[in-house]
């Protein structure tokens, strides 16, 4: 239990970056297709739609399994450039995440956007503000204050989905828990380490959301 | 500090239940049902393979009632001590590793490891001999492993997790490759014929099988790989109280291999006689 502390500890190293890069790049999904979402085209609507639909309807491990062994058995995708970025478990990992996250992070922006009451929106063109500015001073900001608990839920769920990371060889704090174990054959001792730094990184992220929450209530 | 007293309390609270399952007579015996032709899946998903039919032999002559179960890989010797089952016959090989956790029985059947690749890779050809003994040494597999630590510099080595083939490359005989471990050896077939594995290690038996089933065109490549961390054949792992069980076995085989069952059942399922 304690010798296997360091190795897991190192692991956590992995985790934390999947799960950043996963968050970067699926917070800028998330906020692109919420915004998609809200355009008034029907195609664009739709399309939108058929992306968070498909990718909150299927399991992270299906996802995850297509990206990285299905798209592999395709002959002609190993031939594309593609394939420099997609043969790295690493990447399919990031990649299928932040499609996830994604989808779930612009299900939670679409709705504070429509929660914003129309009178500040109102009182920006009253003003004589355009309707730019009003978007990116007035809307965005109150739409990120108003999905802080529901996207901070997402970084907790996220955290977890990347210990399905170890699923394709990637040597997260699940994967070498697992190895460990394979050498030790004592499973509860290692997992309940692994378990408690999950559980830690938990606390962590929802103390810092609950931060934030209170500085920027109105 | 309130939130982290009470998150602890409700950990050690969650960690109370660990299921216990006791079979009063049946014997249960645990496989992985992945790992053709030692035991795999038919398309009804019925478990079939050499084990799966040696255990229903092995069952008769100990005049016992048998359950096969099926139990993912790398959770194999944890169930076995846990009791999900008593018995392990899932293609283990006996090593001293896995001997500090659990018993084996005799073993049944012995199978050499080696590399598979793609045809047309540039570890085709290797100049090594057929097969290597590492128990044995000599100048003879020095040699073969220098040329292999060569060969294999920089490369990538996929295996099934927590196997012989993974300890053998982690013992560093071959350098340091950079070894990718795998929950299944279905998973590795299918990243060696993505490309994304330069080269595969496992028991030969299971490329062939793959190779024939798949119409890839996987090949062996290097020496055959036998004693040292590849274990003395495969037998049955018991738990280490279970004196009784072990003993039964061990008739058991021994009246098997006897009335020739284990080679016949062998010769079936490896197109060779992979009895010992």
């Amino acid at each position: 239990m304690i010798t296997s502390f360091p190795k897991l500890l190192s692991a956590t190293v992995i985790t934390l970056k999947l799960l950043s890069l996963s968050l970067f790049f699926g917070l800028f999904i998330g906020l692109l297709f919420a915004i998609l979402r809200l355009n008034k085209n029907i195609f664009i609507n739709k399309f939108a739609y058929g992306y968070s639909y498909v990718f909150r309807g299927t399991p992270l491990l299906v996802q995850i399994f297509i990206i990285y062994f299905g798209l592999g058995q395709i002959e002609y995708f190993r031939s594309t450039f593609l394939w420099v970025i997609f043969k790295e478990p690493y990447w399919c990992a990031i990649i299928a995440f932040a499609l996830n996250t994604g989808a779930y992070t612009s299900e939670i922006l679409r709705s504070a956007f429509q929660t914003i009451k129309p009178g500040f929106i109102e009182a920006g063109k009253s003003l004589g503000i355009p309707s730019k500015i009003i978007f990116y001073k007035i809307q965005i900001p109150i739409a990120i204050r108003q999905s802080l608990p529901a996207y901070g839920n997402e970084i907790i769920l996220m955290l977890k989905g990347t210990s399905l990371a170890s699923t394709v060889t990637l040597m997260d704090l699940t994967g070498v828990a697992k190895y460990i174990i394979s050498t030790t054959f004592k499973p509860i001792e290692v997992f309940i380490v692994a378990g408690s730094i999950y559980l830690f990184i938990t606390f962590v992220v929802h103390n810092i959301i609950k931060y934030l929450e209170k500085k920027y209530s109105y | 500090m309130n939130i982290f007293k009470k998150t602890i309390f409700s950990v050690l609270a969650s960690l109370l239940i660990i299921g216990n399952v006791s079979a009063a007579d049946k014997i249960k015996i645990g496989t992985e049902g992945a790992y053709p032709p030692w035991n795999s899946k038919d398309a009804s998903g019925k478990l079939i393979g050499f084990e799966v039919e040696l255990a229903w032999s092995l069952c008769r002559y100990m005049g016992r009632q048998c359950e096969i179960v099926e139990q993912d890989w790398d959770g194999m010797i944890p169930a076995l001590i846990m009791r999900k089952f008593d018995a392990i016959m899932a293609g283990m090989s006996i090593t001293a590793e896995r001997q500090k956790a659990i018993s084996f029985s005799q073993g049944y059947a012995d199978e050499v490891a080696q590399l598979a690749v793609m045809k047309g890779s540039s570890l085709e050809g290797m100049d090594t001999p057929s097969g290597i003994n590492l128990s044995l040494g000599g100048s003879d597999v020095k040699s073969a492993l220098k040329t292999l630590t060569a060969a294999l510099a920089g490369k990538t080595v996929c295996v099934q997790t927590a196997t012989i083939h993974q300890n053998f490359l982690d013992s560093g005989d071959v350098g340091s490759v950079n070894v990718r471990t795998y929950k299944t050896q279905d998973e590795v077939n299918l990243d060696l014929t993505s490309g994304r594995c330069d080269a595969a290690l496992a028991a030969a038996v299971a490329f062939t099988d793959y190779a024939e089933k798949s119409g890839k065109p996987v090949v062996l490549v290097g020496p055959t790989f036998s004693g040292g961390a590849f274990g003395n054949g495969v037998g049955v792992g018991i738990r280490q109280d279970d004196t009784e069980l072990l003993k039964a076995f061990n008739k058991a085989i021994d009246k098997a291999r006897k009335n020739g069952d284990i080679s016949r059942i062998a010769t079936k399922w490896f197109g060779f006689d992979a009895s010992m």
